[in-house]
């Protein structure tokens, strides 16, 4: 007899107008297992999950679950089959509490609301090994618990098979060692689970065996404990890849960008930055780590320009740009990219075509009262071929590409002004091996070009092979500025979290300050 | 009439000529917390309003009446709904459509039926129906007897409508349904609400509402038609106005009433609460007459912007409001 599956997908083919994001998949997942869903942005993990969780229909193929055919026609269909998706975009109400937000989809509560919910699910979360406040509104919850909360709905609601997409994308390393342990139980416990990933060390440690898609394609399925990085990179990206970051050697110039104790507050009116000091040079790729939430995107918004800075100095090649309006500080050759973790939250206008997009940045070089759309499609041709973004033309909406390209267009965009500070935070967020490689080389030839490149990371292997120096900010606060090829993992990581403080490591020094510093000596009194 | 009784006079109408604003705002709650952004509440009040009126008229039965004027309604709140929601079509657009198409159905009709309008005096389950209903004891107590509890039978549902959407929505689980589609349709999905069924029922509950505030209007207006001007005569723009003022709280929405209201009653009341107060309130006859017709829109706007000071992120406005949802979208 052949084996039971939990799930098996045959031949599943899905298409969007003339796009196929899924032809002939094939897909088993055992009971008690973990499956890892390997591949590059835009291969169709998510649209092959998608169709099973029942937000999309399979054009054509079979499902079936514990052996029977079944067609799943709504996300109600899943949840009865036991299918549980956790999405990469939380399904959360945000005004309500997290046991409000389970109750929401149980059958048989009745009629009303009575306060007995939250003893119930606080009582069953326990049950479960979780911890969760069950009042507490989702719109106060860390992204985190938010992923918590989402694992707790969809076991509430009895899902033997459980998916995840991307789910470590938006964590920190504790939280993803956390959230693996709970896979590991659940597993444990009996339950499958088809986590969607594209880090490999991630697949690797975790997974019992992985499914790689390669556009659309169905690759193979193989056990974990036989394979190893560079073969699953070879299977997910079709050839051979390097997975060796450059960290090309360039003469430095003197000090383009000079912060000097600089204080900036948050948005609640909390000291964000606390008296931070730190210079980058021509040539020079400075890394920014730090564990989320620590000040680093009020840091970012602040050199843009778009946040009032509360006390301290910020220099631009002598000159003080505190006050500046965004637009000035963009003519100064300053430019930004930051991906929040939505990543299409800032900088870009999802529904306006690539040729919009670059409009947006310079339409004010354009002569007389019409748009220019001629340059604008010039420069989205440009980008496009240059960074070698995927996209059927330029008039295509940006939120319809893939995540990779997203990030290529805005990054690209920036570079196209031609700056010589680039401000860049989490460029390679959720993005696959093969984009992220190709952002790495973008910042590359940038700092061969002789541009000063602060690069506000999270992945700390990246960042010690990809940058000069790393700063470390703690709560706000400077912990020391280290050379990256110098220092360690655990070093880096003791700083992280305020346990090692190396700003006055050398004694004629304090860290950040430029020897050849730009800022006057008077101005110092 | 003695100082005393204008004051209770203009307290009491208070209550009897706004008590539509309360129907309408109580009927675009239910709408908008389903996300959907219907701004056809005038021309659903005018259709309730009229279809309403003339078959009250015609069977001489207020139930009669109630009951066809939320079903008229209620079908404008259908086609909303299958415009918005199955067919994906502009709710701003959709709701405008319907206040135009809703008003000139109700001229249509009227002028239609020319010289064969029924008055409302030849029904007389009409005029008893909207007689006041003094309610024993409580009605005795000056001022607030008269104001408060010798309304008629449609204050008072009116006010028990209200208290109830509150319940119902705040307090039920299909209620809470109903806030996380109007919150986030995507997460309602995925639990499994049907969104169609919810979004269909309520579009026309809420309109169906409203449609018992326009039937509420015409009698107050005695059933009398005129060529030029529509009984609704822009309540229902005042109510959608008067939901953002509310916070989406239907009980809010009381309160909301009787503000809008008193100022609206003061333009009618000034010159006899200046001639009955001349120490205190003199001053009112000073004011020219347009400045009191313009003080409800003038209060209108200076809420609109009060509250949009307030803070959003747990306020009572919907996060989905006016946007359509359809699963697969990307």
């Amino acid at each position: 007899m052949a084996e039971r599956y939990a799930v098996e997908m045959k031949g599943i083919c899905k298409r969007f107008g003339s796009v196929v994001a899924n032809n002939q998949v094939n897909l088993t997942v055992k009971r008690g297992e973990i499956l890892a869903l390997l591949g590059e942005n835009g291969s169709g993990k998510t649209t092959l999950m998608n169709m099973l969780s029942g937000i999309y229909k399979p054009d054509s193929g079979t499902i079936s679950v514990d052996g029977t055919p079944v067609v799943i026609n709504s996300p109600e269909d899943a949840k009865r089959l036991g299918i549980g998706m956790v999405h990469q975009h939380f399904k959360l109400v945000d005004t309500f509490s997290a046991a409000d937000n389970i109750w929401l989809g149980v059958e048989k509560a009745g009629m009303l609301l009575k306060k007995d919910r939250y003893a119930n699910i606080e009582e069953m979360t326990r049950r479960f090994g979780f911890d969760i406040d069950p009042r507490k509104l989702v719109c106060n919850m860390s992204v985190s618990e938010k992923q918590t909360l989402e694992i707790v709905k969809v076991l509430y609601y009895g899902a033997k098979l459980i998916i995840l997409d991307e789910p470590t994308a938006v964590l920190t390393v504790q939280e993803t060692e956390k959230l693996f342990a709970v896979l590991r139980r659940m597993r444990a416990e009996g339950h499958s689970i088809i986590i969607i990933t594209h880090k490999l060390n991630e697949v690797l440690e975790l997974s019992d065996r992985v499914a790689i898609l390669r556009k659309g394609e169905y690759i193979t399925t193989v056990d974990t404990a036989t394979t190893d990085e560079q073969q699953l990179t070879e299977w997910m990206v079709g050839h051979k890849v390097t997975l060796n970051i450059d960290r090309p050697v360039v003469e430095k110039t003197r000090p383009l960008l000079e912060l000097r104790d600089l204080t900036i507050r948050s948005d609640e009116g909390a000291v964000a930055i606390d008296q931070v000091s730190f210079y980058i040079r021509g040539g020079e790729i400075l890394g920014v780590a730090g564990i989320a939430g620590c000040g680093q995107k009020e840091l970012c918004e602040a050199i843009a320009g778009l946040r009032p800075i509360e006390g301290g100095k910020m220099i631009h090649k002598g000159e003080n740009i505190v006050g500046l309006s965004p637009q000035a500080i963009i003519e100064k050759g300053i430019a930004m990219s930051f991906i929040p973790e939505d990543r299409l939250g800032m900088g870009l206008a999802p529904s306006m075509s690539i040729t919009d997009n670059m409009i947006l940045k310079n339409y004010k070089q354009g002569k007389g009262f019409f748009v220019d759309r001629q340059s604008g499609r010039t420069a989205a041709q440009q980008v496009i071929e240059d960074l070698g973004i995927v996209t059927p033309s330029t008039e295509t909406p940006v939120r319809r590409l893939s995540g990779g390209n997203v990030q290529k267009v805005l990054l690209g965009r920036e570079i196209k002004a031609g700056p010589n500070v680039i401000v860049t935070a989490y460029p390679v967020r959720g993005l696959d091996i093969n984009s992220s490689y190709a952002i790495y080389e973008i910042l590359n030839q940038q700092k061969r070009a002789g541009v000063g490149v602060l690069f506000v990371g999270e992945d700390l292997d990246v960042m010690m092979a990809l940058c000069d120096k790393i700063l470390v900010l703690c709560h706000g606060k400077v912990m020391g500025v280290v050379h990256a090829n110098k220092t360690s993992k655990e070093e880096l990581g003791l700083m992280m979290t305020g346990a090692l403080d190396l700003t006055h490591k050398y004694e004629d020094k304090p860290a950040g300050i430029a020897r050849d510093t730009l800022i006057a000596e008077e101005e110092e009194q | 009439m003695s100082a005393m009784n204008v004051l209770t006079l203009f307290l009491f109408n208070i209550v009897v000529y706004n008590i539509p604003l309360l129907y309408g705002t109580v009927g675009e709650i239910i709408t908008e917390k389903t996300g959907s952004l219907n701004l056809g509440v005038e021309g659903t009040m005018a259709v309730g309003a009229i279809f309403g009126y003339l078959a009250g008229c015609y069977t001489n039965s207020l139930l009669v009446g109630l009951l066809v004027s939320f079903l008229a309604a209620g079908a404008c709140g259908l086609l909303f709904a299958v415009l918005t929601v199955s067919l994906q079509a502009n709710q701003n657009v959709t709701g405008l459509t319907i206040t135009t198409f809703g008003t000139g159905l109700y001229f249509f009709v009227g002028k239609g039926l020319g010289s064969d309008w029924p008055g409302m005096q030849g029904s007389s389950a009409l005029v008893n129906g909207f007689a006041p209903l003094e309610i024993p004891v409580l009605s005795r107590i000056p001022v607030v007897g008269k104001v408060l509890f010798s309304q008629n039978v449609l204050v008072y549902l009116g006010i028990v409508i209200a208290v109830a959407a509150w319940f119902y929505l705040s307090r039920t689980r299909v209620g809470l349904r109903v806030r996380a589609i109007g919150e986030n349709p995507a997460a309602a999905d995925s639990v499994g609400v049907n969104l169609l069924l919810y979004k269909y029922v309520h579009l026309v509950l809420g309109a169906g509402i409203m449609g018992l505030g326009g039937f509420y209007m015409a009698l107050n207006m005695g059933g009398s038609f005129e060529g030029s001007n529509c009984w609704i005569n822009g309540y229902g723009w005042i109510a959608i106005a008067l939901v953002i003022f509310a916070n989406w709280n239907t009980v809010y929405a009381i309160l909301g009433t009787l503000v809008f209201g008193f100022f609206n009653t003061l333009q009618i009341y000034s010159g006899s609460l200046a001639n009955a107060f001349p120490g205190p309130l003199g001053w009112l006859s000073a004011i020219p007459s347009q400045l009191y017709q313009a003080l409800p829109f003038i209060i209108t706007a200076i809420v609109l912007v009060a509250s949009s000071v307030r803070s959003k992120k747990l306020g009572g406005q919907p996060a989905a409001l006016g946007l359509n949802y359809f699963r697969e979208d990307r």
